[in-house]
């Protein structure tokens, strides 16, 4: 196995405990936006497509990597809108009739 | 042509992947959690803009094109989507995810075909990407109502599903090592049907569970593109895809565990189980449903010692939630005191109610968790379940009940209980509810909507 595909395993295993840290304590209130959140993240996939597109050479692959654009950048400005728009309503400012 | 990541490239990658990580950790907390988002979203604008100066790329054209529809399509439906459509809007968005992934994989396969040049993690990656958007697509179906939500029970869907996995893995392998792309048409299509098998017996109810698990399946699909990118000339855009993807996969995991565990199943239990298609044979349900009109529910209230509200799916779908809030101010300016128990996976979602509760200005000090609610139902002279059924129903107490060992709000012990429902229909997981054929509960027929109505109505006259 190739020394780069090492380092992204000794990464990944990293980031698996820190994501794993990072929701371990969390109200189930959130779990919506959370999920919602998290799906935007993944939203990175749209860096891959475009790297996929950027270096496709034939009509084939051309075609598969407009298609993973597409997909990517939908993941990305809808993931971002949705969760954007539930966090919307735990604005403190919205709220009427006490809060902390 | 060669493929250059700069160290500007880089650097700007890394900023991006902490930004992710703080941004998460925000969203894990209701006060920062809007924060979170906006951080998230700004490091993401800034690594999809810098990986346009990757040296080497071409087809921008066609980039351009593909991020403008993309984006376009993704901002405009998350925009005018109802608020209670959220849930399949969550499936989709994470499906395109999913597909991307997939064809991600699907070019670097056929680029690593005719290079000579084989991976194994692309393979992978296709196979997760690939089910979770099939998954995800039948999921958003069966939650928009565009299919049937019950479970679809195929004969001998076990085995069949395992065999399509494997022989659809199987043309995967031999494509690569045949190095001959036709094979990878039957892998990607076996696989995408595996993904629609996988979630065809699985109810409405556990969606919100298996979007999750299609969530991690996603971030892992990512992590996995990113594998194969790290390892070909490209390097390292593919470290970024690593880490924000294996971030997901491992959130998504647990958060679907939490989410699994709240409706005290397993995930194997909610993926292989097909709750909900069998029925429970010989235990027949004694007594019947007793209607009620609004204005004798109007005067329970008003004399009531205190109102419990439980508010579920129908709620949600009837967008009640202002007439509930106007109800319960009524109630309140009545001096009676009034409480909403939410259900951990009342709705769709986890939080499903809070939200639209939250979004109809009710005071977050008036909602209560199951946990802190239960105990006072005996106390309570009326309680009021608007559209929740089978978080409701008592069968789960009993053994050999399907719903059996899944924590429920206590109604059924409450002085009245009274039900808002459209019709006798049976809730989502498709069993019979105990509760409405109680002595103590009553039925008031009508859309959330027009019955909470009704009430407000009732109440101003009385």
């Amino acid at each position: 196995m190739a020394a780069d595909l090492w380092t992204a395993l000794f990464i990944a295993i990293l980031a698996a405990f820190t994501g794993y840290e990072v929701i371990s304590r969390v109200p189930v209130l959130l779990h919506t936006p959370l999920m919602s959140g998290s799906n935007f993240i993944h939203g990175i996939v749209l860096v891959g497509s475009i790297v996929a597109l950027g270096f496709a050479t034939t009509p084939l692959e051309k075609g598969i990597g407009l298609v993973a654009v597409v997909m990517g950048a939908m993941n990305v400005t809808g993931g971002y809108v949705v969760t954007v728009r539930i966090l919307a309503m735990f604005d403190r400012s919205k709220r009427r009739g006490g809060g902390s | 042509m060669i493929a250059v990541v700069s160290d500007a490239v880089n650097a700007v990658y890394v900023i991006a992947v902490i930004v992710f990580i703080l941004g998460l950790k925000a969203m894990s907390s209701p006060e920062t959690a809007r924060r979170g988002i906006v951080y998230a979203g700004v490091a993401m604008l800034v690594a999809v803009v810098v990986t346009f100066f990757i040296s080497g790329l071409s087809n921008f054209a066609l980039i351009a094109i593909g991020v403008i529809v993309g984006g376009g399509a993704g901002f405009y439906w998350a925009r005018v989507v109802k608020m209670t459509a959220m849930p399949q809007m969550v499936a989709v968005f994470n499906g395109m995810g999913g597909g991307a992934a997939g064809a991600i994989a699907a070019v670097e396969l056929l680029a690593s075909l005719t290079s000579g040049a084989t991976t194994g993690l692309s393979v992978a990656g296709a196979v997760i990407g690939s089910t979770s958007i099939a998954g995800s697509v039948i999921a958003f179906l069966k939650l928009q109502g565009w299919m049937p939500s019950r479970p679809i029970v195929l004969p001998a869907r076990q085995p069949v599903n395992l065999a399509v996995l494997v022989v659809g893995v199987g043309f995967g392998v031999y494509a690569v090592a045949s190095t001959t792309a036709i094979f990878l048409l039957p892998f990607f299509v076996l696989l995408l049907l595996y993904g629609i098998l996988l979630t065809l017996p699985i109810g409405g109810a556990d969606m919100p569970v298996v979007i999750s698990l299609f969530n991690a399946l996603t971030g892992i699909a990512v992590a996995l593109d990113g594998f194969a990118l790290v390892s070909g000339p490209l390097g390292d855009a593919g470290y970024a895809m690593v880490i924000a993807g294996t971030l997901v996969g491992a959130a998504g995991s647990l958060l679907t565990v939490l989410m699994a565990r709240a409706m005290n199943r397993s995930i194997g239990n909610v993926l292989f189980g097909a709750f909900g298609a069998t029925e429970e044979t010989g235990v027949a349900v004694a007594g019947q449903m007793k209607p009620i009109d609004a204005e004798d529910v109007a005067v329970m209230m008003s004399y009531a010692n205190e109102v419990i509200i439980v508010p579920g799916y129908g709620m949600a779908v009837a967008q009640a939630q202002q007439k509930v809030k106007e109800l319960a101010d009524l109630l309140e300016a009545k001096g009676v005191p009034v409480k909403f128990a939410i259900h951990p996976v009342a709705g769709r979602m986890p939080g499903h109610m809070n939200v639209l509760l939250a979004e109809a200005g009710i005071s977050y000090d008036k909602l209560f968790d199951r946990d802190e609610i239960n105990n006072e139902f005996p106390n309570a002279d009326v309680v009021l379940v608007i559209g929740a059924n089978d978080v409701v129903n008592p069968a789960a107490r009993r053994v050999g009940s399907p719903l059996q060992g899944m924590p429920i709000l206590d109604v059924d012990r409450a002085k009245n209980v009274i039900v808002i429902k459209r019709g006798q229909g049976k809730g989502f997981a498709g069993i019979e509810n105990e509760l409405f054929y109680k002595d103590n509960c009553r039925m008031l027929y009508g859309d959330a909507q027009q019955a909470v109505g009704k009430l407000v109505q009732a109440l101003k006259r009385s």
